[in-house]
This record gives C-alpha cells, sequence and structure tokens, in this order.
C-alpha cells in the first residue's frame, strides 16, 4: 500500500463541519488535510447562472446530491425485518463533492433551546421521569447553551445570518422569537423581508395570539463582509435554494464563507476523489494512527495523522466509526453499546393553502430560508407538556422556498393526478396556492438505530449502513398538537381551501416522501462512556485523538433545522483542541 | 447530461431576454391562446431509444396524461413523449443514478421505496409490451388505436394497479411514466419537452429568471414578466 507523509490532523469529509475545524486547526499552526471523496466545487463555474435554474437536473435528477449507486443506505422498520436499499432519493438528501450538503441546504440557522442540551434532566425535573415512556432513551449533551453560546454566534457571524433577535442578555426584543435563550449580541444581518405568502401566515398568526417572527436565515439580506474577510452577496430571491449551488453568493456554504480563506493556507491541503475506508488504530486500539482511503484510481493510501476528525455527514460518520472499530457497536436487545446508538429524524407536516385569483402568491419569488415566519411558541418546552402527554414540539413555518413547477405545484385535494382536471387545477392552483408547515423533533428510542448491513454493500464492497426507524406514539401526538395549531393560523389566513399532510397513528416511516435531511445521532456526545460516543467536546472515549463532528452527536433530534448547533459544537470543540489537547494530546475528560 | 446550455454570462443573458419581453396581462401567459406545434415538426424527432410500437405507446400515453384543450397545451404536443425518449438514453434513463445492486425485494413494503430490478428503460420496454399485450387481449388493438375515452380507462386501471400485468406491477409502470410526463412537460425546453415553454406560460412561472430582489417589497402583486429559458429564449 501506498503510504503518505504523515500531517498533524487528516479530516474525513470537507463539508460543512471539515471546513470549519480545517481553518481552525490551520489557524493553530497545524499541518493540516482534508480528504474529500467527491469533485472541487465552487460558485463559478459549478453553481454559475443560468445553468442551474435547472429544475430537473438539481432539483430532481439530483446533480449535486451523493450518487446511490456508489454507495446508499439501507432501511427497515423494526429489528425482527430485513432491510433493503434505499434505490432512489426521498426521505433525506446525502451530500456529496466539497462543501457537501452545506452547498444544497436552504439557510435555515437556528439555535437549540437551552433545555434542549439538557433534556433528560429538564424533563424530568419539570414532569417526572415517569413523564417519558419506557422505551424512550433521551440524554443530556453533557455542555450547556450558556457554554455553547459564543460558538453559536461565532457560526452565525461567520454565515452572514440574517434575523432579528428576540432576547438579548435576558432582555425579549419584540419582533425576534421571544422563546429563544439569550443573545450576547443581535444577528449580524437584518431579517430578509418577507415574502406574501408569510406576511399573511404572520398576521394570521398574530391574530390568533401566537408570536411570528422571521426565520434566522443564512440567505444575506445586504451586502456582508464576515470575520475571515470573506463577502456575501445579497439574496435576490431567485426560487432556486434547496437542492441547488447559490449563484448569488448569499446562501452560506463553505464556499462562500470559509474556503476563499482556507484554500490559501500553505499548511493546508485539500485532496479530492479520496474515499476513506477507514480509520487506522495501533495494535492497543485505543490510539488512531491515520487513515486509509481509495484515491481517484483505485489505488488505497495510507495517510498517517497524529489527529483524525471524522466530519462526514451524520450517517457517514456512524459507518466509518463501525468499520474502524473505534467504540462498542450498539446492541438493541440488550441496550448496551454506543456506535449507532439514539439515531433519529424529525416529524414534517404541511398544509397547502389556496387562495382565490385575486391574491397573488407568486410561489416562485421565494429564499430558501429568508422571507419566511415562524411560530416557535410551540418548539422544545416553550409551553407546558403536561396536559398534552408527549415530549418534543417544533415550529411552525409560513412561505415558500419555490415555485419549481416539477416538484412545488400543487392542486387542491381531490383533484385526479393526472388529464384535464389536473391540467386545469394547476393552472389555477399554481400562483394563489401558500405554504404552511411544521417542523418537528423526534425523540431517541432503544429500539431505533443504525448498523452495518449484513447484505448490501457499496462500490468498494464494504457493508451499507442500516437504518432501523419507524415513528413511535409520542411524536404522532406532537405532529398532531403542531398541526392542529397550524391549522389554526391557516384558517385565520381565510383561504379557499387548504389541505392538510399529516402522519397519523399507523403510518409507517415513509421513505418515498421528502422529509427532511436532518438525520441524527448514532456518535453521540454525553457525560458517560456506557451511554455516549463522545465527552463534551466532540471526543472519542475510546480513542482519544479522535473526534467526530456533525449532528452524529446529537443524543436525540430537536425540533429546529441542525446546522447551527452542528457549527456551534464544532467551533467549541475546536476550541477545545486548540487550547488543550493541542497542549497535552490525550483525554479531555476523564472517564 | 446529453445537453448542456452554452455558456454565456449573467448580464448578457439578461440583457438580452429583457429586451424584447413583451409585459403580459393577468398571470404570465394565462390569456394567450395555447400555441399548436405542427404534426410534421413532431415526426421530424426520430426516437433513439424507443422502438416504433413503443413510440406509438408513448405518444398515445403521454396526450392523455395531459391532453391538449383550452386550458393550455397537451404534452403530446409540447413535446413530452421527445423528453421521455432522450431521458432513456441518458444515464438516468440507464438506471445510472439509483443504487441496483441486488438481492431484489420487489414485494418490499411500498414505504420502503422502488424495489424492481428494472432500470427506467426496461421499465418502460416491459411495461409497453405487457399493456400492449393486456390491450389485444381486452381489446383487440394496439393501446395507440384505442379512442381516447377507452385509453384514460386503460390508464387509471393502470394507475391504481386493478389490471395485472404480465412480470410488472401495473402502478409501478404508472408512476414511472406520469412523473416523467410531467417532468418533460414542466422542465427547462432544453431537454426536448416544454416546447416554447408552453406549460410556464400557462401556469404563470417565469421559469429561469431567478432574480426577484425587486418584487419582495411587492407583496401580493401580480409578476408581469413571461418566463425565459436557460437557453436565454423568451416569451
Amino acid at each position: 500500500m501506498k503510504r503518505m507523509k504523515p500531517v498533524d490532523a487528516v479530516i474525513v469529509g470537507f463539508g460543512w463541519t471539515g471546513a470549519m475545524m480545517g481553518l481552525e486547526l490551520a489557524e493553530a499552526g497545524l499541518e493540516v488535510l482534508a480528504l474529500e471523496r467527491g469533485d472541487y466545487r465552487d460558485t463559478s463555474p459549478d453553481f454559475s447562472y443560468p445553468q442551474i435554474a435547472d429544475e430537473l437536473a438539481y432539483g430532481i435528477r439530483g446533480k449535486l446530491f451523493q450518487p446511490l449507486a456508489r454507495e446508499t443506505v439501507t432501511i427497515r422498520h423494526a429489528v425482527n425485518e430485513t432491510a433493503v436499499p434505499y434505490r432512489q432519493y426521498g426521505s433525506f438528501l446525502l451530500g456529496n463533492n466539497v462543501g457537501g450538503a452545506g452547498t444544497h441546504w436552504n439557510g435555515q440557522h437556528y439555535r437549540p433551546s437551552p433545555e434542549d442540551l439538557e433534556l433528560h434532566t429538564h424533563i424530568t425535573q419539570r414532569y417526572g421521569a415517569k413523564f417519558m415512556p419506557a422505551d424512550m432513551q433521551i440524554q443530556d449533551y453533557g455542555l450547556s447553551y450558556d457554554e455553547l453560546e459564543p460558538f453559536l454566534e461565532k457560526f452565525e457571524y461567520v454565515c452572514g445570518t440574517s434575523g432579528r433577535a428576540g432576547n438579548l442578555g435576558g432582555q425579549v426584543q419584540i419582533g425576534g422569537n421571544p422563546f429563544e435563550g439569550p443573545r450576547q449580541h443581535e444577528y449580524p444581518n437584518p431579517p430578509v423581508a418577507d415574502t406574501y405568502g408569510a406576511k399573511l401566515f404572520a398576521d394570521a398568526a398574530r391574530a390568533v395570539g401566537f408570536h411570528p417572527f422571521p426565520q434566522p436565515s443564512s440567505n444575506a439580506s445586504r451586502p456582508y463582509t464576515n470575520p475571515y474577510g470573506v463577502r456575501l452577496g445579497p439574496c435576490n430571491l431567485c426560487g432556486y435554494c434547496e437542492r441547488f449551488g447559490c449563484f448569488m453568493y448569499s446562501k452560506a456554504s463553505p464556499q462562500t464563507t470559509i474556503l476563499p480563506v482556507l484554500m490559501r493556507k500553505p499548511n493546508f491541503a485539500l485532496r479530492t476523489n479520496s474515499h476513506v475506508l477507514k480509520v487506522n488504530l495501533d495494535s492497543t486500539g485505543k490510539r488512531a494512527t491515520g487513515v486509509t482511503y481509495v484515491d481517484a484510481q483505485g489505488q488505497q493510501v495510507e495517510q498517517p495523522a497524529e489527529l483524525v476528525i471524522v466530519a462526514a455527514f451524520q450517517m457517514h460518520n456512524v459507518r466509518l466509526l463501525l468499520l474502524s472499530g473505534i467504540g462498542k457497536p450498539y446492541d438493541p436487545a440488550s441496550g448496551s453499546g454506543v456506535i449507532g446508538r439514539n439515531y433519529a429524524y424529525q416529524m414534517m407536516s404541511g398544509i397547502s393553502v389556496f387562495f382565490d385569483k385575486d391574491v397573488a402568491i407568486n410561489p416562485f419569488i421565494a429564499a430558501g430560508s429568508g422571507g419566511t415566519e415562524i411560530v416557535d411558541d410551540f418548539n422544545s418546552d416553550h409551553f407546558d407538556h403536561g396536559p398534552h402527554g408527549f415530549v418534543g414540539g417544533g415550529y411552525i413555518f409560513g412561505g415558500q422556498t419555490g415555485g419549481r413547477p416539477i416538484q412545488q405545484l400543487m392542486v387542491p385535494p381531490g383533484t385526479p393526478a393526472w388529464g384535464a382536471k389536473w391540467k386545469q387545477a394547476a393552472r389555477d392552483s399554481y400562483l394563489h396556492t401558500a405554504t404552511v408547515g411544521t417542523h418537528g423533533s423526534v425523540m431517541a428510542y432503544r429500539d431505533r438505530y443504525l448498523d452495518l448491513d449484513p447484505t448490501y454493500k457499496d462500490a468498494f464492497g464494504q457493508p451499507l449502513l442500516r437504518i432501523t426507524f419507524d415513528w413511535h406514539d409520542n411524536e404522532y401526538k406532537m405532529t398532531r398538537f403542531l398541526s392542529d395549531r397550524a391549522q389554526q393560523i391557516v384558517d385565520q389566513m381565510k383561504p379557499r381551501q387548504s389541505s392538510l399532510t399529516i402522519r397519523q397513528p399507523g403510518d409507517h416511516y415513509d421513505i418515498r416522501q421528502y422529509q427532511t435531511t436532518h438525520t441524527t445521532g448514532g456518535v453521540i456526545t454525553g457525560a458517560d462512556p456506557a451511554t455516549s460516543a463522545l465527552n463534551r467536546y466532540l471526543q472519542s472515549w475510546d480513542v482519544p485523538n479522535v473526534f467526530v463532528t456533525g449532528a452524529s452527536a446529537f443524543p436525540q433530534n430537536i425540533g429546529y433545522n441542525p446546522t447551527g448547533l452542528i457549527g456551534g459544537l464544532t467551533y467549541w470543540a475546536a476550541k477545545a483542541i486548540r487550547e488543550n489537547y493541542l497542549k497535552n494530546p490525550g483525554p479531555l475528560v476523564q472517564a | 447530461m446529453s445537453s448542456q446550455p452554452p455558456s454565456r454570462s449573467r448580464r448578457d443573458f439578461i440583457r438580452h431576454s429583457l429586451a424584447t419581453v413583451p409585459a403580459l396581462g393577468l398571470f404570465g401567459g394565462a390569456m394567450i391562446a395555447p400555441g399548436r406545434v405542427s404534426a410534421a415538426a413532431r415526426q421530424a424527432y426520430a426516437p433513439r431509444y424507443f422502438n416504433a410500437d413503443e413510440w406509438a405507446f408513448v405518444q398515445a400515453a403521454v396526450d392523455r396524461l395531459i391532453p391538449a384543450d383550452d386550458t393550455g397545451p397537451g404534452a403530446l404536443e409540447l413535446g413530452v413523449a421527445e423528453f421521455i425518449d432522450r431521458q432513456m438514453d441518458d444515464a438516468y434513463g440507464r438506471g445510472e443514478l439509483w443504487y441496483m445492486q441486488g438481492p431484489f425485494v420487489p414485494d418490499a413494503p411500498a414505504t420502503l421505496g422502488y424495489q424492481l430490478r428494472f432500470t427506467p428503460r426496461e421499465l418502460y420496454r416491459a411495461g409497453i409490451k405487457a399493456v400492449e399485450q393486456w390491450c389485444r387481449q381486452q381489446h383487440n388493438k394496439g393501446f395507440a388505436a384505442l379512442a381516447p375515452e377507452v385509453r384514460d380507462q386503460v390508464l387509471q386501471q393502470l394507475e391504481h394497479g386493478s389490471i395485472s400485468l404480465e412480470g410488472v406491477p401495473a402502478a409501478a409502470f404508472f408512476g414511472q411514466l406520469l412523473q416523467n410526463t410531467k417532468e418533460g412537460y414542466f422542465a427547462d425546453p432544453m431537454y426536448g419537452g416544454n416546447r416554447d415553454m408552453g406549460s410556464w406560460k400557462m401556469i404563470g412561472f417565469p421559469g429561469a429568471r431567478a432574480d426577484f430582489a425587486d418584487w419582495i417589497e411587492q407583496p401580493g402583486k401580480v409578476y408581469p414578466f413571461g418566463p425565459v429559458s436557460i437557453r436565454g429564449d423568451k416569451a
């Protein structure tokens, strides 16, 4: 096997967290190498106008996504079933290439609520341990919101997030989210102006007594230079955001915020078309010696490194740790083991809101996240759950991310799927239909987890990751509660007609429908090595020179989009590495 | 992709496309009479993947899935059959975008997604053959020779899986056909369908304009410009 010159740090995967860690460690003076299995991608030429405005290529065929032909996952609903491959895109969209999913997200940029990070403790104290079903396996992160706040803010300033603070230093601010945790400073940019659908939603939400505010959005509302000196341009509401790269330099991505600085660092290098097969361990199994990857021509290459940062997408992080033998695989029968533990997802519902022809919604005037209004009254523990009998919650949103007709055209319920009646409904509804939806949490359960599939393999002959997941009663209750309140707002909007899509008790997880790409867990943080893979600094309990970034660290899912928390955790871990680990390499927390 | 738009700077593109865009009436092109493409123009396209019988089926099917009428253009006149044929000859049609390693479990729960061994082009080949066979048994004619109302009945039966085809799940074949028909109807014209942006004009979608900064401050006002395509055509 070819053996490369050793480096101080090797980073597996070059999306959001790989780029953040790359710059942090390069700034600390380390010789840093990032390995990305895909190609190099940049705003120009890869996302440039007009070819990016192609719904078929990007929105439907998924030009920016991981090619499933080479690697996918398998899915089953229960432990006693046989999993089958996720052969076509549906439920979630895996990233590929430099920038990863950070190029084709929408830019929803949230912080967790303070109680989200100490959920088990919080629920136990407020409602009692019996409030949680016996098989619910929620845990604390092992760090607090106050500790994380400066790092959540740092990521917002890197991204140029547009929004309005709802809580500055404990003082509730008019026009922001009154339920959010205290922030030390205002957002770096003001909110993007509301689209018409969002405005109608916000007016109605206020009228029924809720507290709408502009969605925090990493779609820049004005020209902005971030702390690294990288400049973003104002969003023009092009309507081609999620599933697309941004041709306006407006949507925060590694390319628009970090790479222009990082790629010029002499002590940083990137190798693309480098697919990491495993993290190598020494004979004790307690120390990583680097990684083995396959290069573009198919040759296996050994890359020695003192420090390994596993920074791929959530699912890939879990798989790489399983393939490498780092940490004990989780066993749902005994509830022991940590790698693959507490896989979670999110529970969505949606309402199509059909207006008469005198209401011009113009759905194609849309940003991925800017211009949308949010009601957060029913997320986290912002309300008394006692009478409702479930844990968790979510936000309600009003607004649209685009009017791309193959994917986003909606017709009233009862319309046939084709034929003259469908066509007429499509024509009559298109310009006059708004969207309201709910975005809810999913808790962790003993029987929901990730492991290696016994049958199916990837293009390199390695086992695929297997997902065992289905909904639990707690989430059906949550989504019904949230959707009823969303419907209250919709009714107040006084549309001609509306149509709710909701997952009801008995409905299985359906992988054919896009829901969210917010998959979490499998390599979670915590205070106890028996129930977590990582300590509070995202450091492996078992192999201390391995750190694992990303949503794989979430002990259960939140009701928010994950990227803000992912960024905050990464900068928090980077600081611990720079200030403590590098001076004295070893466990940052004693088990 | 088998076709790539010509590279062009954004500024040139916008200047080119705005210069001659007429201000349209209410809601884009809804009041404009649907254009009709001559049969001669349609026949000029020689299918790359489908054989003659398959080509007749695809044309006859898309013509019923989105028929031409006073509401707006039909799929056939917008070139949707050509679109589907071209897709069959692309990485997508060859199944190269999907994970296609076995073992296959075609009777897995529907909620776990597509589990057939067919690539899209194979699904069409097998599906059309089976439907043709069924039509000849039931109606003594091929699908394309059936009256429009009878074709609609057959499509409905396929949609609901209420007829049993030889070797192909009817609903899976129908789902593939309908999805690709809507893709061809609404995709950018450079892929062969949506000729003259006919579907975009009908619904009021401005296509590849992708620049609405001036319009966010005018909520609820009707957007007045017609569509542009990636190659810079305007309507």
